[in-house]
């Protein structure tokens, strides 16, 4: 009897590594996936933070891929090694911060490792040729597979027919003639096979699964570097870049402004790092204050801070400021009007 | 059998899990551990990490903002 060939599935949490995935099992292949945290990653958690958002349903659609499979699934925190591939990548970002063909090629390279390591043959993806415009066009799949160093061991089980044989195929542990030829854009062929599998449900991110994509993140990121003047970051300032408003009033402090409950909460777990503002009189957001500010900087950014809460219109408004390495003062002070706050202070 | 406990607190999803999934790959099965998180999503997600690894979910709670989670290893 021909040893079981075990291979590793790169599991986002979307269709198409469900898909891929399934298609090995349906082969007999023992199939255990990846998932990767880099902290970009989109969850319906960080989107729960926000109040408005708390009726959807709040799960991690890679574990929920993995539970549709009955595989195992282990997630691997990435966030330190990947702070390379977003400063530093070799062959640029995407129409926004997103560094997606660096991306793949890490991503692949920490499969082999993980392969290698613990005892599997090969590893597949999702991947569907011309299906994005960086990282799955036809002519850069093969630096992947180069850059990465996994040779022919990275199988692509929904397009594998577009694509030369690999070794899983020529050594018959898969069957080659019932792998898949999709290719370009076109969603319905992966909607037809998922209903095929039964699966229903899965998730349909809007605008990827990652942060990197979106322009109003990366915007926040840049100027994130640019007040810093170093590009650098930890896994809580991408955090915070996903929460609130973002007001930059002067390049030496920036403001961070809950929009409402649920970011209230989860921007006073940050209290002990950042200088803060609270509205006392009347309903108001917590606000963050990320820089070294003088005491008219405070007084400019309680006035603005003022200008998000219920008393916005009020004569007079009361705040607490709390100073990051200082004693806590309360101030009264006149919100600022609307027109007074400039469009470009905006992040 | 021993008892365990993780502090798994002001981290978003998937942190604890991967805070869950790394401690227990360091016990033995029948080991309990208990994972405390302030994200309600764990309440979904270390339990979906917990069946299909193999390991049991004894209890869950929430106090106040804090989940708290039960763990039995498998010997998955």
């Amino acid at each position: 009897m021909s040893k079981p060939r075990k291979a590793v599935a790169l599991i986002s949490g979307g269709l198409d590594s469900l898909l891929a995935a399934k298609l090995m099992l349906e082969q007999g292949i023992h199939v255990e996936g990846i998932n990767f945290y880099t902290g970009f990653c989109v969850e319906g958690h960080t989107h729960a933070i926000r109040k408005k958002d708390k009726a959807k349903p709040k799960r991690n659609n890679a574990l929920w891929s993995a539970e549709q499979l009955g595989i195992k699934l282990h997630i691997l925190d990435i966030i330190e090694e990947y702070k390379d591939v977003v400063i530093n990548p070799k062959h640029g970002y995407g129409a926004n911060m997103n560094p997606c063909l660096d991306c793949k090629i890490f991503m692949i390279s920490k499969a082999k490792q993980w392969m290698e390591e613990n005892g599997f043959d090969f590893i597949i993806t999702g991947e569907v040729v011309g299906q994005r415009p960086m990282s799955q066009r036809k002519d850069l799949l093969p630096v992947v597979v180069r850059e990465s160093g996994i040779d022919d061991l990275l199988l692509r089980p929904l397009c594998a027919k577009n694509l030369a044989p690999t070794l899983p195929e020529r050594e018959g542990w898969v069957d080659r003639e019932k792998l898949l030829d999709f290719s370009g854009r076109n969603r319905k062929p992966q909607m037809a096979l998922a209903k095929q599998f039964g699966f229903d449900d899965y998730a349909t991110p809007a605008g990827g699964c990652c942060f990197l994509t979106d322009e109003s993140y990366s915007k926040k990121l840049v100027d994130l570097w640019q007040a810093r003047n170093k590009k650098e970051y930890e896994l809580d300032d991408i955090m915070l870049l996903k929460v609130g408003r973002h007001i930059r009033p002067a390049p030496h402090y920036k403001l961070i402004v809950s929009r409402e409950d649920g970011e209230n909460k989860f921007l006073n777990g940050y209290r002990k790092q950042f200088s803060t503002i609270e509205i006392k009189s009347h309903n108001g957001p917590l606000t963050l204050v990320d820089g070294e500010l003088s005491d008219d900087d405070f007084k400019q950014a309680a006035r603005i801070a003022a200008r998000f809460s219920q008393g916005r219109d009020a004569d007079s408004v009361n705040v607490l400021i709390t100073p990051l390495d200082g004693e806590a003062y309360s101030l009264d002070i006149a919100p600022m009007p609307a027109s007074e706050i400039k469009q470009e202070w905006y992040v | 059998m021993s008892e365990y406990t993780l502090d798994a607190r002001n981290s978003l999803c998937p942190m604890p899990v991967i805070k869950t999934q790394n401690k227990v790959n360091e016990l033995e099965a029948g080991d309990i551990l208990t994972v405390t998180c302030t994200d309600p999503g764990a309440l979904n997600d270390i339990p979906a990490w917990c069946r299909i690894n193999g390991h049991e979910v004894v209890e869950t709670c929430e106090h106040g903002s804090e989940v708290i989670i039960r763990i039995r290893v498998g010997d998955a």
